[in-house]
């Protein structure tokens, strides 16, 4: 019973000698992701929340409100802070204790996502300049981690964003009224920032891998596109790439990032 | 028992939330529950038995349980800042002293079975919901127990002894003003767990713990349906 999850040799080369073939254990293309299930609001206390299913992948992201100072740089706009946790309850892998560099690299990368797109107008976020503006805190939970965390995670916060609203807030005691809304959701823009990464395991390029998969990634890029264009980037791993290599990248998610978008917009309506 | 308190959610003063269970919900641990009573939502995850990390906590007599509480930062009305505190501390202790005489951890000696709790969306009660859960998921990993773990909160609101507290009930402030005694026991009608926070007589408080019977006895019945429902009677029909 003592099972650390780790892909063993022959499962390896298997997984790599099929990618060549450009088949997957679970018969899905190379760039297609597994069934993606969105629920909205799992928990009431949030401004926003929901529930991202990747296949067995699983995250519950939330939104809070709360009114702060600004920071000096930016007198009037609003603050936007992205954390991630990685619970030990999604994966025997994940232990208790500080965060790990997982952890934070995935509530930065994400936060980059969504900060660098402009899909949130933080100016409106502001309520008296220099003084106090909202603080949007997207926290993000692991349940189940079976690859592809950090894909999740993107969508996750995105639809979250979308379903929040922002909080009474009574200017003469300071206080936010939480559970009491304005009725107003948050500035957003129409189109939503969409992030995909991409794994290089052996000569092939795969996205959505699951957790045997993403075991044997030699290098992750994380693309946010939005609006047809790249907004923010992450390349992780110590891999070299080639410039056609990081060439193709950039073709696999453009292609995959429209169909992915379009597969989101729908769920999260 | 005199004047009857009026609960404002309408319930009998010994009526339950609606409560739902189910086993299963984390695939990558070895037992995993979802506990949800009104709306106070727990999730558990059992991996193990595990060698146990670091070394040096090995006991070579018997296997050891270890437990994590935490409310996740969205689960109340002001986040909390993510990680633990006095507070999950204590609770994650507390967790472990009312699962652990249950347990049949003799044959596992240097291992641990490791528990994680996570409250998704809590409106009091958490730390019954998580036990609940928790037991549900011992349950579902075929960790040897002796008897099934249920948890209730009961209290007293003014003079009125009441079953599963809300948050609101827990905030009361009428008359006596509100008692929160949350109870863990066997199916056999062993206490494991039992606090206090409030105000109560002797007599009333002997009241309370039957009063608490009860409720576990109902909330025993849904966490055995949780887990005859999970098993696959190989036919593909569940029964």
């Amino acid at each position: 019973m003592n099972k650390i999850m780790t892909t063993t040799e022959p499962t390896s080369e298997r997984i790599k000698k099929y990618l060549l073939e450009g088949k997957r254990f679970d018969k899905r293309g190379l760039f297609d992701f597994r069934e993606i299930k969105i629920e909205k609001n799992v928990s009431k206390k949030a401004e926003g929340s929901v529930r991202v299913k990747i296949g067995k992948t699983e995250v519950i992201v939330g939104i809070k409100l709360d009114v702060a100072a600004p920071y000096p740089d930016s007198p009037d706009k609003g603050n936007l802070m992205v954390s991630a946790d990685m619970l030990p309850l999604s994966s025997p892998r994940f232990e208790l204790g500080p965060p790990k560099f997982e952890s934070i690299e995935l509530g930065r990368v994400t936060d980059r996502g969504i900060r660098e797109s402009g899909f949130i107008d933080f100016e409106k976020l502001c309520i008296k300049k220099g003084e106090k503006v909202w603080t949007v805190f997207v926290d993000i939970y692991s349940i189940n981690d079976d690859g592809n965390l950090m894909d999740a995670a993107a969508m996750g916060a995105i639809a979250a964003l979308r379903l929040a609203r922002i909080p009474k807030y009574d200017e003469e005691t300071g206080k936010v009224i939480y559970g009491e809304y304005e009725n107003e959701s948050l500035p957003l823009k129409e189109d939503s920032p969409v992030s995909i990464s991409i794994h290089k395991i052996g000569n092939s390029f795969v996205v959505d891998p699951t957790r045997e998969e993403e075991d044997l990634s030699e290098c992750r890029v994380t693309l946010t596109t939005y609006e047809g264009a790249i907004s923010s980037m992450q390349k992780s791993e110590s891999e070299a790439l080639t410039i056609d290599e990081i060439k193709k990248i950039f073709d696999i998610s453009e292609e995959t990032s429209k169909k992915i978008l379009k597969e989101i917009e729908k769920k999260i309506k | 028992m005199t004047a009857k308190f009026k609960r404002s959610d309408g319930r009998e003063f010994d009526e339950l939330r609606p409560i739902e269970a189910k086993v299963g919900v984390v695939p990558n641990a070895d037992g995993s529950a979802m506990y949800k009573s009104g709306d106070t939502i727990a999730i558990a995850a059992v991996y193990g038995p595990r060698k146990m990390h670091p070394q040096h906590q090995q006991n070579p007599s018997k296997g050891q349980l270890r437990c994590d509480y935490n409310m996740i930062s969205f689960s109340v009305s002001e986040r909390i800042r993510p990680g633990k505190n006095r507070r999950s501390t204590e609770i994650s202790e507390i967790t472990k002293w009312a699962l652990e005489p249950v347990l049949l951890l003799g044959m596992y000696p240097n291992q641990v079975v490791d528990i994680f709790i996570d409250i998704i969306q809590a409106d009091a009660g958490t730390r019954c919901a998580g036990i609940n859960a928790a037991s549900l998921a011992l349950a579902h990993a075929g960790i040897p127990m002796k008897e099934m773990v249920s948890s209730i909160a009961v209290g007293k609101l003014d003079k009125t002894l009441v079953t599963d507290l809300t948050k609101e009930e827990e905030d009361y402030e009428g008359g006596e003003g509100p008692t929160d005694i949350p109870i863990s026991m066997t199916h056999d009608g062993k206490i494991t767990h039992m606090q206090l926070d409030g105000k109560i007589g002797v007599e009333q408080l002997k009241d309370a713990v039957d009063l608490a019977k009860e409720a576990c006895e109902k909330i025993y019945e849904i966490q055995k349906k949780a887990l005859k429902d999970a098993i696959d009677m190989g036919n593909g029909e569940k029964k």
